[in-house]
């Protein structure tokens, strides 16, 4: 293998088609930039996935909650014994019973200075803060009988006042927790020392105030565990749709008190995460409660109407954004107040304070003024809580920068791609400090925004715009430049005390037939990590891809690491792949310089085989390097042990995080009769540094993609004042369906990050942070010449039509 | 989501059927292609003690013709009115409504009878049957009636069918030889019910609309007959003038309720403008 992967001299993809033999061995120049099929497509396709609701345990119960129908409420009277008594039913529990299993937990950390939340309990004890809050258990023989149990419990509420609305919440008219005061969970204000001077200095300043929706993941499989409690053993054994099993590993032993060591996490196929499966929660802790209590397995899967109840929701936003700049278009600084609502608790163990800290962090991302200045609360609220969901704050602050930079260009006179590229940070200025204190080691904004209005062919569109517009066809063109926080480091949580692994680690295992085994602790969750960790490590290894076998999800078997969040799977956990594949590989030629009796350094791995490295001539396959090394170590000389087994981990360090970078651009048609706005063609650039797999990498933009445009058009979970959600169905709650999607254009500039060998950075949330502003700016620039303009997400018809005044 | 356990009955006919329906009054339930039905099972909103299942009944399926006009059974799927050559000739409408009904693999499921018995107001076939003058065939143990498919709509998701009736059919008059019609639709996503929704029909002869029918879907509990706007546009040619009128009427003839995405003003807004559309379409 080379030593720097230099993906642009490597060949072009190998193919594989159906019933053909694996890809030829490429392995000397390495799968790193192939666009290799999935091994597990095939299997999930033909029906073969195994999830955790799959899993059939003898004696296996199934659990089943009552949730609370108000939003806030007293609990004054709650009868389980009616449904204890019903056809199927082994047991009842309310939450005094679960907590004497169970404790309690507060979700704050301590980088987050001042955040504070009230201790939380599996099933809720005395008070309900939201509709949909777990209020006792029912365990029965068959989910159904379950469900036929729950009717029959009985229970009186005192209906406390709701705290529905942020500002409302804000005012601490109402404190849904009195022992904290008042309403707020977390604040942060920041200022740069040149912010006034700036703005007193501009010739412009624009001021704009946004909303956002409150949405949510919306992931196939729903949440789903299956606690198998062993009491002879005091054991644990965990099969969890998550993407962080260490974590929970950590949190199910000190909330259950069971020893870290005796608990064991199991993720089989996991449905679709985005960070909806990577939190704590209560009806998920009760589930290991409850198979503690009464010694055997049981089982909890979220119905779809319970995932809307209960998986967290994110967003909800209201800010005010202000941009100050000279009358030749230079941006001098931005004002936030960022305002946002969590619901009742801050999420365990991440906190909710991360996605408004985010936006504080990232607004004004990819500009190069100097003046800054952020204020920030995260309120409590009587709905359902909100944390970390796909992009986390991302969207947010690309929508506020993107909008009010178009705002500014409009004024100004000055078109949105030439104002955009007097202000993006220069491409030779790295490494470069942003005022709000992050670091960038390198991006590529201006090849980025070339390489776009040149895909997209900007000024072509423009011309055609301005055509159509005379025959009064409302077409408008939006652009949204982003970055992207990936490969966070420990400064994301651990710092702050959180027993979150920044660091990830992979073992790699030569087989005595030649195969390589991987076990990694990034997990997959129908993203591809086990796919490129196969090209990752068969290339470092020098064996086909067909060699190679990865197993992820499971404490028991893997390194210990985070999981996946933040994407960081590829650049953290690819980069621990490839240091074992190369240091197995080395191991490898070790053993075979013993048996050829020749210098390690003449020897190379390629195609499955030892060959000599200057001639390639073959020397070995490996299957006989295996055998040896495992079987008949007794002729290898004295004192050599083969070591075919390697293990490495990778934590970034240099940076916080590695920021990439990219931009979107959106093509709407906008129907100024009915306020439909049609979707006509959607661009990206980013750069994700090396791509391992262009196939998955496209795939990923694209599907973050549609998950903006989901934020921008159609998804909200709407609740009624009283804080009843009023949409929590599929019916009702909307996501884009692939007839609504446009088609995805998406292009890469690739500056490989410096930090790590593989040259990976994150491209898991780079397409769900930029595409909504990029809708929202394609929106009101159709809307232009009637002096409309929408600020509030989704940009339903009936917003479209108040805003055009047609009604 | 589980459904409460239920008994399953698949009669051989239609006498059988009346009879388990006899037998087991408000509590069963017929089955057609489950779309609604199912879901509802499942979300627990209905917990019928028996499902009697009308696949197994002939008598209820297919397009034939009838006179000059149709006679369609309820067990008829979307796919198949979607897809019927006679459909297209004698009564387009429905071919032009079929495929604003959900998606492909509930129109494969779905059925007339199901969804004019269930009567969503969002539905497309009750507006349909409404502007074609359709008779809805009714069946029972005391005999067959026919209720013309404008009284046969009641109140949200209430009709004229008793517990122990089966709607077996529907009867489409022979279009007049200037027929002409249309069906707008607006929704979020493509599939979804009709936020607003128009189904045209009228006669154009000399340039002038005649026996105009607009029935409107999404705007009240049932199709709206919107009596006003027709009037104002009778015997005249659509131009901008009586289209004007046209959509001016409208506001006596629908009082929408908002939803959870549009409110009321908005649903009379949207309602105008397919009038306009469906109109300047109609005298096209
Ligand atoms: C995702 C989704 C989207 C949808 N979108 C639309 C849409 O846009 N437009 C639309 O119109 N529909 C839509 N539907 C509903 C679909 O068209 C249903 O098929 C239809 O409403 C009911 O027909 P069915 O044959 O499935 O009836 P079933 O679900 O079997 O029955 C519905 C009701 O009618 C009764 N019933 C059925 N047949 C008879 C009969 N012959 N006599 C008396 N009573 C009877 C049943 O007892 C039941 O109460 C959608 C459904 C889904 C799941």
């Amino acid at each position: 293998m080379n030593d720097r992967i230099a993906p642009d001299q490597l060949a072009p993809a190998p193919r594989a088609e159906e019933r053909k033999p694996a890809p030829a061995p490429v392995a000397t120049r390495g799968y790193i930039g192939a666009s290799i099929p999935r091994a597990n497509a095939k299997r999930l396709l033909e029906g073969r996935g195994c999830y955790t609701d799959d899993i059939q345990l003898p004696r296996l119960a199934h659990v089943v909650f009552f949730r609370s129908p108000h939003a806030h409420a007293r609990i004054k009277r709650l009868d389980l014994q009616p449904a204890r008594a019903q056809p199927g039913v082994i047991a009842v529990f309310d939450g005094r019973a679960i907590a004497e299993y169970c404790t309690p937990w507060v979700a704050v950390l301590g980088h987050l200075k001042g955040i504070k939340s009230p201790p939380q309990h599996a099933v809720a004890i005395e008070r309900v803060c939201w509709q949909g809050e777990a209020v006792a258990a029912i365990v029965a023989e068959t989910r159904a009988q379950g469900e036929d149990a729950l009717a029959h419990v009985e229970a009186e509420w005192e209906e406390l006042p709701a705290v529905t609305d942020m500002e409302d919440a804000l005012s601490g008219r109402y404190v849904i927790h009195p022992d904290l005061g008042d309403n707020i969970c977390f604040k942060r204000e920041l200022v740069t020392e040149n912010f006034d001077a700036a703005f007193a200095q501009a010739d412009l300043v624009v001021e704009e105030t946004f909303g956002f929706g409150r949405h949510t993941g919306v992931t196939l499989e729903g949440r789903s565990i299956l606690a198998d409690y062993n009491a002879a053993e005091h054991s644990l054994t965990v099969y969890h749709a998550t993407q962080a099993p260490h974590m929970m590993q950590d949190i199910f032993s000190r909330h259950l008190d069971i020893p870290e060591a005796s608990v064991r996490v199991i993720c089989k196929d996991v449905g679709g995460s985005y960070g909806i499966k990577v939190h704590v929660y209560p009806d998920e802790m009760a589930t290991a409660a409850i198979s503690v209590m009464l010694r055997r397995p049981v089982k909890f899967v979220a119905d779809r109407l319970e995932s809307f109840l209960t998986d967290i929701h994110a967003r909800e936003h209201k800010a005010k954004i202000r941009l100050a700049c000279t009358k030749d278009g230079r941006i001098l600084g931005f004002d936030l107040d960022d305002l946002t609502a969590i619901g009742p608790y801050s999420v365990y163990p991440r906190t909710s304070g991360i996605e408004g800290n985010q936006v504080v962090n990232l607004t004004g991302g990819p500009y190069r003024h100097k003046a800054y200045r952020a204020k920030m609360h995260v309120v409590f609220t009587n709905k359902n809580v909100t944390c970390q969901y796909r992009a986390v704050g991302h969207p947010i602050a690309v929508a506020l920068t993107e909008g009010i930079v178009d705002l500014a260009a409009a004024k100004l006179g000055i078109d949105p791609a030439e104002f955009r590229r007097r202000n993006i940070i220069p491409d030779d200025a790295y490494p470069y400090t942003f005022p709000s204190g992050i670091k960038f080691e390198k991006l590529s904004h201006e090849q980025c925004l070339d390489k776009l209005l040149e895909a997209m062919d900007y000024r072509a569109l423009r011309a055609e715009q301005a055509r159509l517009r005379a025959t009064g066809v409302y077409r408008g063109i939006g652009l949204a430049a982003m970055i992207e926080v990936t490969n966070p480091s420990p400064a994301f949580y651990g710092v702050g005390g959180a027993r979150i692994s920044a660091q990830d680690g992979a073992t790699v295992r030569l087989e005595p037939t030649g195969m390589v085994t991987c076990l990694a602790s990034v997990t997959e969750q129908g993203q591809g990590t086990d796919a490129i960790f196969v090209q990752i490590c068969a290339t470092a290894v020098g064996v086909s891809v067909d060699k190679v076998r990865v197993m992820t999800g499971d404490t028991g078997v893997t390194p210990y690491g985070g999981g996946t969040w933040a994407s960081r799977g590829a650049g953290i956990g690819g980069e621990a792949v490839l240091q074992a594949g190369k240091a197995l590989k080395s191991n490898i030629l070790d053993v075979a310089a013993a048996m050829l009796g020749v210098d390690k350094a003449t020897l190379d791995v390629r195609d499955n085989a030892i060959v000599d490295g200057a001639t390639g001539e073959a020397k070995l396959p490996l299957a006989e390097v295996g055998r040896v090394g495992y079987f008949r170590p007794d002729t290898l000389p004295m004192k050599f042990q083969a070591e075919l087994s390697v293990t490495r981990h990778y934590t970034p360090r240099e940076y916080g995080f590695t920021f990439t970078n990219g931009i979107q651009a959106s093509l709407v048609e906008v129907d100024t009769d009915t306020g439909f706005v049609k979707l006509l063609k959607h661009w990206c650039v980013e750069d994700c540094g090396t791509v391992i797999n262009p196939i998955l990498v496209d795939e990923q933009i694209r599907g973050g993609i549609v998950q903006g445009l989901g934020a921008a058009m159609l998804e909200e979970c709407v609740y009624s004042p009283e804080g009843q959600l009023l949409n929590g169905s599929l019916a009702d709650y909307l996501v884009p369906m692939s007839g609504d999607v446009p088609d995805i254009e998406v292009a890469h500039v690739c500056t490989p990050t410096k930090q790590s060998e593989l040259g990976a950075k994150g491209v898991g949330e780079a397409g769900t942070a930029g595409a909504p502003g990029a809708v929202m700016n394609a929106i009101n620039d159709a809307l232009a010449p009637l002096g409309a303009r929408v600020t509030d997400q989704p940009f339903t018809p009936e917003r479209i039509l108040r805003a055009l005044g047609r009604i | 989501m589980k459904a409460s356990s239920f008994g399953y009955a698949r009669p051989a006919s239609l006498a059988e059927a009346f009879a388990l329906l006899a037998r087991h009054g408000e509590g069963a339930k017929l089955l057609a292609g489950g779309q609604s039905l199912i879901p509802s099972l499942n979300m627990r909103l209905a917990a019928p003690e028996l499902l009697v299942d009308l696949g197994a009944l002939g008598e209820l399926e297919g397009i034939a013709p009838l006179g000059q006009g149709l006679r369609i059974g309820a067990r008829t799927r979307h796919c198949e009115i979607e897809r019927s050559a006679l459909v297209a000739e004698r009564a387009p409408l429905l071919a032009q409504a079929a495929p604003h009904i959900a998606h492909v693999a509930i129109r494969n499921r779905g059925t007339l009878g199901g969804s004019l018995a269930l009567a969503d107001p969002a539905a497309e076939w009750p507006a349909c049957c409404v502007a074609l003058g359709a008779q809805i065939v009714i069946a029972s143990a005391r005999g067959e009636r026919r209720v013309a498919a404008e009284q046969f709509f009641k109140a949200l998701y209430a009709t004229e069918l008793a517990a122990d009736e089966i709607l077996v059919a529907v009867e489409i008059p022979p279009p007049a030889p200037q027929a002409r019609s249309v069906f707008l639709e607006l929704a979020r996503r493509r599939g979804d019910y009709a936020m607003v929704g128009l189904a045209a029909q009228a006669n154009r002869t000399d340039g002038q609309l005649r026996d105009v029918r607009l029935v409107f879907l999404g705007v009240g509990a049932i199709p709206v007959l919107a009596r006003h706007a027709m009037a104002a546009i009778e015997g005249k040619a659509a131009d901008a003038a009586a289209i004007a009128a046209a959509q001016h009427e409208l506001s006596k003839d629908l009082s929408p309720n908002g939803d959870l995405y549009t409110s009321a003003e908005a649903k009379l807004h949207l309602a105008r403008v397919l009038t306009g559309r469906a109109l300047a379409a109609l005298a096209r």
